[in-house]
């Protein structure tokens, strides 16, 4: 089985059923599968096979779609980026990965146009749009993603190479506490793995209808798009929940049965009559990146009594760990659950030493754990460390749980700084890094707290040199134009000195502490 | 009146989304969030903003894109609900 394997069953079996909606655009499994193909003979046609990385730089669109599964037909490896990635990064995800093609949106011209220009491997650039007017970027050739999808198979079609399951089929950059990023490498096998044991407890069916709000360069939003084509379900697919009373008039509209959410967007949620609106469709809520506020679930119950809620806990790592059966939910609020089918885990003391209650730091062994980090050996082995079995290697998830004596699943708490801001990992260093960038700044550290919409917000402090006109503004304008936008802080407080520990290290949890004026 | 309050609208939205970033770099025509300009939490604190500017009450209803999602469409809806107000008030 491969990630793309579940498409193309569905393309046989149901080739009439809708697949994606999108905006005004409804595609069938035939429809949908054999633009993928087309995409596919197009990638080979700029050189790519397999193995070979093509970043997705798009917001979720039929063309994100289309490139994802045409990079896996390909046998090539997608790289998905955040779409409000800007130039810097976008140019260091390039090089980390060693792209063969970068596809993106003319709208986004101006980030790409300053990335590639100096990325030296690169066959081409896709870009989505209009292909009107005399668009050039220097040494890199430009191919519209329009002529992309309509490449006619060249004669010697087949790779004769394909790819089998132990091949990567995504790499997924995750914030990294060095540098800008690491690469989260997941075979084909991990990615199946994942999305047949999250298919065992969901249990979609070619009715389900799945509504699609989270970006695709997000690991939760992008498996939506496995999960539904797996089950021959339909996926509707939105760029964002910036305006919900849209989108439930939308799954009014498309009888949507299933909908994954992150906190923030149960706080928007929550802010509208729901009663307003026919949902009596909607069979289940899923939640993840992080924990539902016990409040927010039992408004949801009270609202939507008849909505099964799966809470959830995973990492990009190896994609979920855990659910929560929702039979328990009201017994158990503050419980992601036990261990989905075919993983188990685990917690080890600071010794290292295994426990199965109490608490510790979760260990997660599953076909589902990911190769390890893109070009990373020293990274990778802080977290894949040997498992039961010679060559085996389990994943150290960095989180600290409670398991009860019934085996459910409790978050406590980080071992390390590490923010979840939007449900998306967020790492200090990251941002840090940005901030001592920027001349006039002194120090920096940043550090999340809490906020009702977004989980935790992220705080930066810095001090300025002593000349320097740095205003907090300069600063958050600064950081908005280097960093994707969930990771730029909301609050930035210019601050004379930062508290320091006794051997000297930034007391980030004295910076955390509310200020008497 | 409208240019009035299109400037408004784009000066906070420049200030608090662009953080004071050249004015120049949105048209008043341009989606807040195709472009990337304004994102799900954004359009609240927006909402919030022209409860508090103008006076005037937004429904959930009316949390919509036509509404909100560009300086012109945000200036119509602005002008709108100010003479239905007006219309009120004379009435």
């Amino acid at each position: 089985m491969l990630v793309n394997s579940g498409l193309e069953a569905s393309a046989r079996q149901t080739p009439d059923r809708e697949a994606l909606v999108c905006g005004t655009r409804r595609l069938t499994y035939r429809e949908l599968n054999d633009a993928a193909n087309r995409v596919a003979d197009g990638l080979r046609q700029l050189g790519v096979g397999r193995g070979d990385r093509v970043v997705v730089h798009l917001e979720n669109s039929v063309e994100a779609v289309l490139t994802i599964f045409g990079a896996l037909k390909a046998g090539a490896v997608f790289v998905p980026v955040n779409p409000t990635v800007k130039a810097d990064k976008l140019l260091y995800l390039l090089n980390d990965c060693e792209a063969s093609v970068l596809v993106s949106d003319r709208r986004a011209l101006p980030v790409v146009t300053d990335a590639v220009s100096k990325c030296g491997a690169l066959n081409a650039v896709v870009l989505v749009g209009e292909c009107t007017g005399d668009i050039g970027i220097e040494r890199h050739p430009i191919v519209w993603f329009a002529a992309l999808a309509s490449t006619e198979p060249p004669a010697d079609a087949a790779d004769r190479r394909r790819p089998i399951d132990q091949d990567l089929a995504a790499l997924i950059y995750t914030s990294g506490s060095t540098g800008r990023g690491k690469g989260v490498m997941l075979t084909h096998a991990n990615m199946v793995a994942a999305a047949s044991s999250i298919q065992d407890y969901l249990r979609n069916t070619p009715n389900d209808v799945i509504l699609d709000v989270l970006p695709l360069s997000f690991d939760y939003g992008l498996y939506q798009i496995f999960l539904a084509f797996n089950a021959g379900a339909r996926l509707v697919l939105e760029r964002s929940f910036a305006y919900p009373t849209a989108l439930l008039d939308l799954m009014v509209r498309e009888g949507v049965t299933a909908l994954p959410i992150v906190p923030m967007i149960a706080a928007l949620l929550l802010k509208l009559d729901l009663g307003a609106y026919e949902l009596r469709s909607l069979r289940y809520v899923t939640n993840t990146g992080a924990a539902l506020p016990t409040a927010h679930i039992n408004t949801l119950r009270e609202r939507l009594p008849h909505v099964r809620i799966f809470s959830m806990y995973g990492l990009t790592e190896c994609k979920r760990v855990s659910y929560l059966d929702p039979a328990e939910i009201d017994a158990r609020p503050g419980s992601v659950g036990k261990a989905m089918s075919n993983v188990e885990v685990y917690l080890v003391d600071e010794a290292g030493r295994r426990m199965d209650h109490g608490i510790g730091e979760l260990v997660v062994r599953g076909s589902n754990v990911m190769q390890g980090y893109w070009r990373s050996p020293e990274d990778t082995a802080r977290v894949l460390k040997p498992g039961l079995l010679p060559g085996e290697r389990v994943l150290h998830t960095g989180d600290i749980f409670r398991i009860d004596d019934d085996g459910f699943m409790y978050f406590q708490s980080r071992t390390d700084d590490v923010i979840k801001s939007r449900g998306q990992k967020v790492s200090p260093r990251e941002i840090e890094n940005v901030l001592h960038a920027i001349p006039g700044v002194a120090e920096a550290a940043v550090i999340g707290v809490p906020d009702p919409v977004l989980g935790e917000a992220i705080k930066a402090f810095v001090t300025v040199t002593r000349s320097s006109p740095l205003t907090e503004q300069d600063v958050l304008r600064q950081c908005a134009q280097a960093l994707e936008d969930f990771m730029v802080p909301k609050w930035v407080e210019i601050v004379d000195a930062l508290p320091r520990t006794g051997s000297g290290k930034v007391a980030r949890k004295a910076l955390g502490r509310p200020v008497l004026p | 009146m409208a240019d009035m309050i299109a400037a408004e609208i784009k000066e906070f939205v420049v200030t608090n989304f662009l953080f004071g970033q050249n004015g120049d770099s949105i048209t008043n025509d341009q989606s807040f969030l195709e472009n990337g300009i304004i994102d799900s939490t954004g359009v609240l604190e927006l909402v919030a903003f022209l409860e508090q500017r103008f006076g005037i009450a937004v429904a959930d209803r009316e949390l919509l894109p036509e509404n909100l999602d560009s300086v012109d469409n945000v200036t119509r809806f602005v002008s709108r609900k100010l003479e239905a107000q007006g219309a009120q008030i004379a009435g």
